[in-house]
């Protein structure tokens, strides 16, 4: 079922959802050749991130918030939490994304990836009520003027994958999902997943491999 | 550093998907923390559950939801933002902060011929531990009755199958028979982490034991 974006919408001031029309005019990119439909327009989720990082802007928030949400809490149910654990959590997520949107590097990962990781975190510290180590942040930050072709090949990533993952085969795709979602013990978990990583391997390795540089 | 022995893709999967027990997770993430080709491994597997919460399908979420969420952010203080994770000498942040701090913080415990432990304070289906191996000495056997990762920090060890140094992870299942000895010079300090059961009860009358069994 979708999430009915009219709906939370009337918890808004009306002022706020004409500022969120306005804003999704301003940052959203129109499929090439497609018509006019408010479901073809490919939103700039990064671009909506770096307005609530910038400027605490709500309605760019509400927009991240419509989507990414109900799609949280749909990851925490299949994940074994209950409806009302899933929507608190997702709460949870939604706020730390408003809370840490300045360590989000567009040039990176995508909004998806990052939300996913945000997730998981939540997952395992609600659900699983266990400790989870981090790697080491780098000195990294995201850029003030981060380079255009990465970011978007970096918010792309998330569109290919996705696009992979519908085109393999029902049990290797089942095999990913149950992994992801918390079903399978760390050593039943298959490494080979048929999906293309390689590329977006070593575009992060170039991209460490250059920090590394101006480091010393 | 030049690593040569990496994590699997096995390991980083289960690391991205959050499905590793607390003991692994500290040494995969201390792995990482050292090793850029890891790193971005890990990025590209975390971007497949970005792919799938993308491509997932939704949970209505309650009406008030956004509402409630705002008053949950301005609830929230800027003061309970973490602060970075400082790395510690030899260990980096994730593992500096199971420590406090760094190699003379340890809270080391003998087990003879100079070879010492500390066991660090993990979830219970892992166990996760320091070692301190000077040169010459064998490893302490931690486990092989399950999955064993050891992960060196300072100096290096050889076994039958290779030499390891700092930043290299060696991993190895119940099949594997082997016996690392640290190389001569520095002292060699390792992480290591196993899903066997620890069996303390064990540990004195084997110390007598050559290889330090544990």
């Amino acid at each position: 079922m979708m999430f009915d974006a009219r709906q939370a919408e009337k918890t808004d001031a009306p002022s706020s959802a004409q500022q969120y029309a306005a804003l999704e005019q301003r940052v959203s990119v129109r499929k090439e050749g497609s018509a006019v439909q408010a479901d073809q327009v490919e939103t700039d989720w990064a671009a909506l991130v770096l307005l609530v990082r910038d400027h605490q802007d709500k309605a760019a928030f509400a927009a991240l918030f419509r989507h990414f949400a109900p799609r949280v809490k749909a990851f925490l149910m299949k994940s074994g939490a209950d409806a009302t654990t899933a929507e608190e959590c997702a709460q949870d997520v939604m706020a730390t994304l408003w809370q840490k949107a300045h360590l989000f590097d567009p040039a990176r990962a995508s909004v998806a990836t990052w939300v996913f990781t945000i997730a998981r975190n939540r997952r395992i510290d609600a659900l699983r009520k266990a400790r989870r180590p981090e790697p080491e942040e780098l000195p990294w930050g995201p850029e003030p003027e981060p380079d255009q072709a990465e970011v978007m090949e970096a918010q792309q990533d998330t569109e290919r994958l996705g696009t992979a993952l519908a085109q393999l085969p029902e049990k290797q795709r089942a095999l990913i999902e149950r992994a992801f979602y918390g079903d399978l013990s760390h050593s039943e978990i298959a490494a080979e997943t048929g999906l293309p990583l390689g590329t977006i391997k070593s575009r992060i390795r170039l991209a460490l491999e250059r920090l590394r540089q101006q480091m010393s | 550093m030049s690593i040569r022995h990496h994590l699997t893709d096995q390991l980083v999967m289960a690391y991205a998907a959050g499905e590793l027990p607390e003991a692994f997770n500290l040494v995969v993430a201390t792995h990482v923390s050292l090793c850029d080709e890891c790193r971005a491994r890990l990025a590209s597997f975390e971007a497949v559950g970005g792919a799938m919460l993308e491509s997932e399908d939704v949970a209505a979420m309650s009406d008030d939801s956004l509402a409630a969420c705002m008053d949950r952010i301005s609830g929230l203080s800027q003061a309970t933002a973490r602060r970075p994770l400082k790395r510690a000498g030899i260990f980096p942040a994730p593992l500096a902060d199971y420590i406090g701090g760094g190699v003379s913080k340890v809270k080391w415990r003998n087990l003879g011929m100079g070879v010492k432990q500390a066991i660090l304070p993990t979830g219970k289906d892992a166990s996760a531990r320091l070692l301190y191996i000077p040169g010459g000495q064998a490893v302490p056997d931690h486990g092989h009755r399950g999955l064993e990762l050891t992960l060196v920090l300072q100096g290096a060890f050889r076994d039958e199958t290779d030499r390891f140094g700092p930043g290299d992870i060696e991993i190895a299942d119940e099949a594997m028979q082997h016996t690392p000895v640290a190389e001569e010079g520095e002292v060699c300090i390792c992480l290591a982490a196993t899903d066997a059961p620890l069996k303390f009860n064990a540990i004195i009358p084997r110390l007598a034991q050559p290889f330090l069994r544990i």
